[in-house]
């Protein structure tokens, strides 16, 4: 081999490598912030939650006659005569060890408790992401390609009005016309729950769960589909008077090859990084939507643990919630970086 | 080959009507490069758009090898494989996440041209990128300014076409590779017997390439001809205030006066209001000025010999 050879040979080694080594240090990196991130949440999680008024004894034995002595015992028993930092230091250890606690209410782990409910809320806010996702890219990269037109105007206006309404009253509004009932309008979905009471089995059961999602679906689809819609537009409104546009179209490329092939991909970016966000806060599924159709989610267990307050039960969703969202931002970074081969190389 | 035939694009915005082309006879020879010169609002970039037909001419026709361009869906991609289009970003004109290969082989794909790759690694050496796979997984990040142009003339020159357009091909490169990528052009000239159109404000730029070269003010053509012709005994008063500026003119004339405006076009000669001649009354001593003012120029034929559109040099022929 000569020198030369070997020389070209040396560079072809040394430009090959970055790339995959670039994406291991920074997904590395990108995971060191995410772990940092945690554990700020974890000390922050404990102290906020200390903040908040009411006794979780006192609330607890309300309705039940029982002793100052009794309330003391069952003080002690929840840990919490103990000094604060000394509560802090077992809270802390309990939960590297994966372990989030007995709660107070239901005197259960509340590993459990968001076991049994964390399914429910993946499946409403999951279902209710895709949709809002896809309805929200496919209008706004319409609307984007062409600006002014009249579906850009008639998409948009409508998308921020729904997106301006608040959620607990589109919900209201809804239930009152389609589950209640108004006027010629038959009651058609049920006002409550998950399931029918005789729910049926096999595939009828699948239909009885489909037609109650079908308004908090609706509600949170509503109400959120407007930012990807905003996104998508954006960012195809910067793609469409791109040189490489027009480059294409003088190739031959007809003005839906190009809008397939170049311009929403590359539009896809910005909004990719959104929907990893939002996936992130799938978990923490929307409070009010499950308050108001009392969807059996982890939003109501929150909901339920501020009430009283159940300090492990609340500690534990709110970690659970916080945590998927930092997670799911990390995936963003990394994802978004294998994506564009512009980030890769930076 | 290629020709424009009283062609006029009009914009509308604003409630004014912009005649951004006002009546454009110009053609491009079987393996001639014409440099068509003029300031930036000129109309250049419109003209060669509407050549390309990514713009519908309002009245007028283009033509090309003697049949005139067809807006319709199969014409119109039948003539993409002729006339290719080259700007002058090569950064915005490629896409930022397709590989080179992917770039240069988008055209002949959509054209259903066989031996894909093969078609797409000639154009590459073609273009002067060689040894061609070296560069097939490349990202237009990872190229230099030279190296991307280059792709994108590959690209252009994957389709085979008869006629490149070049919309300041090497405004956006540094010194060194301007050189090049000229060279570049002269050559596929001379091997592949290309014509090109190349639209430039660089008045050295159509010296040291095109055959031909047309002046262009306000969306007409003033003066037209060979370019030894044309730059070394300009005859339009334009043409010499911007000759004048280049670093070797002994004196330099300075044009006065507002920029010009598509939306407002002066009557007679549309370059009165600014024409040097005109202000140091030259053209009063020959008893033309009234008609400078009032009276409007025939427009230039296409033909390729040297032709002006001013008044006084209409009185002195």
């Amino acid at each position: 081999m000569t020198v030369a050879q070997s020389a070209t040979k040396a560079i072809d080694a040394v430009e090959e490598r970055p790339a995959r080594h670039g994406l291991v240090r920074y997904a590395a990196a990108k995971a060191g912030g995410a772990l940092l991130s945690i554990a700020m949440v974890i000390v922050a999680t404990f102290f906020l939650f200390r903040l908040l008024p009411g006794d979780p004894v006192r609330a607890l034995a309300q309705g039940r006659n029982m002793t100052p002595e009794q309330l003391d015992l069952e003080r002690r028993r929840l840990g919490l005569d103990r000094s604060l930092p000394e509560q802090f230091v077992h809270f802390v250890n309990q939960t590297v060890q994966f372990d989030l606690g007995t709660s107070y209410e239901y005197k259960r782990p509340v590993l459990d408790l968001i076991g049994e409910r964390i399914g429910s809320t993946l499946l409403l806010t999951g279902t209710a992401l895709v949709m809002a996702v896809s309805l929200g890219i496919w209008q706004g990269a319409r609307a984007g390609w062409k600006p002014g037109s009249r579906f850009d105007r008639f998409s948009t206006a409508i998308s921020l009005v729904l997106w301006s309404v608040p959620t607990f009253w589109l919900g209201l509004l809804l239930l009152m016309v389609f589950a209640a009932g108004i006027g010629p309008i038959p009651g058609l979905f049920p006002t409550r729950g998950i399931e029918s009471v005789d729910a049926p089995d096999g595939f009828a059961y699948v239909l009885d769960v489909a037609k109650h999602m079908v308004l908090p679906c609706l509600t949170m689809v509503a109400v959120v589909y407007a930012q990807y819609l905003l996104v998508m537009r954006s960012s195809v409104l910067d793609e469409v008077g791109q040189d490489y546009v027009t480059t294409a179209r003088a190739k031959g490329l007809r003005d839906d090859e190009i809008r397939r092939k170049h311009a929403v991909p590359n539009a896809l970016l910005p909004t990719v990084t959104l929907v990893f966000m939002r996936i992130g806060f799938i978990v923490g599924g929307a409070v009010t939507v499950e308050a108001i159709f009392s969807w059996p989610g982890l939003g109501q267990l929150f909901y339920e643990a501020i009430r009283v307050p159940d300090f492990t039960l609340m500690q534990g969703t709110f970690l659970l919630i916080t945590v998927s969202v930092i997670l799911m931002n990390t995936l963003a970074d990394v994802v978004y970086h294998v994506l564009d081969p512009r980030v890769r190389s930076a | 080959m290629l020709e424009a035939n009283n062609l006029a694009v009009e914009f509308a915005g604003r409630g004014r009507r912009a005649r951004a082309v006002d009546g454009v006879n110009l053609s491009v020879g079987a393996g001639e490069i014409v440099a068509l010169v003029g300031e930036s609002g000129c109309g250049k970039t419109t003209l060669a758009r509407t050549l390309l037909g990514l713009e519908r001419p309002t009245s007028g026709e283009v033509r090309y090898d003697g049949s005139a361009l067809s807006h319709r869906g199969r014409a119109l991609k039948a003539y993409r494989r002729q006339v290719q289009l080259i700007l002058q970003d090569p950064m915005g004109s490629l896409n930022p996440r397709q590989t080179v290969y992917e770039a240069v082989a988008e055209g002949p794909r959509i054209h259903g041209l066989p031996d894909e790759e093969q078609v797409v690694a000639e154009a590459l050496s073609r273009a002067g990128l060689r040894p061609p796979e070296r560069f097939f997984l490349r990202y237009p990040h990872e190229l230099s300014g030279g190296q991307r142009q280059r792709v994108v003339i590959a690209g252009a020159l994957a389709l085979n076409p008869k006629v490149l357009i070049a919309d300041e091909p090497v405004a956006s490169l540094d010194a060194s590779v301007r050189g090049e990528i000229l060279a570049l052009l002269l050559r596929l000239r001379n091997e592949l017997g290309l014509s090109a159109l190349v639209v430039t404000h660089d008045l050295g730029l159509a010296w040291n390439i095109a055959d031909r070269v047309a002046v262009m003010y306000l969306g007409r053509i003033v003066e037209s001809g060979p370019v030894e012709q044309i730059l070394t005994a300009p005859q339009h008063p334009y043409t010499q205030a911007l000759l004048s500026v280049l670093p070797e003119s002994p004196d330099r004339i300075v044009l006065t006066g507002e920029p010009p405006d598509p939306t407002r076009i002066p009557t007679g000669c549309r370059f009165h209001p600014r024409c040097q001649l005109l202000a140091s009354g030259k053209a009063a001593a020959a008893g033309i000025d009234t008609a400078c003012h009032s009276e409007p120029l025939p427009i230039l034929s296409s033909a390729a010999d040297p032709q002006t559109a001013c008044h006084l040099t209409l009185v002195d022929s």
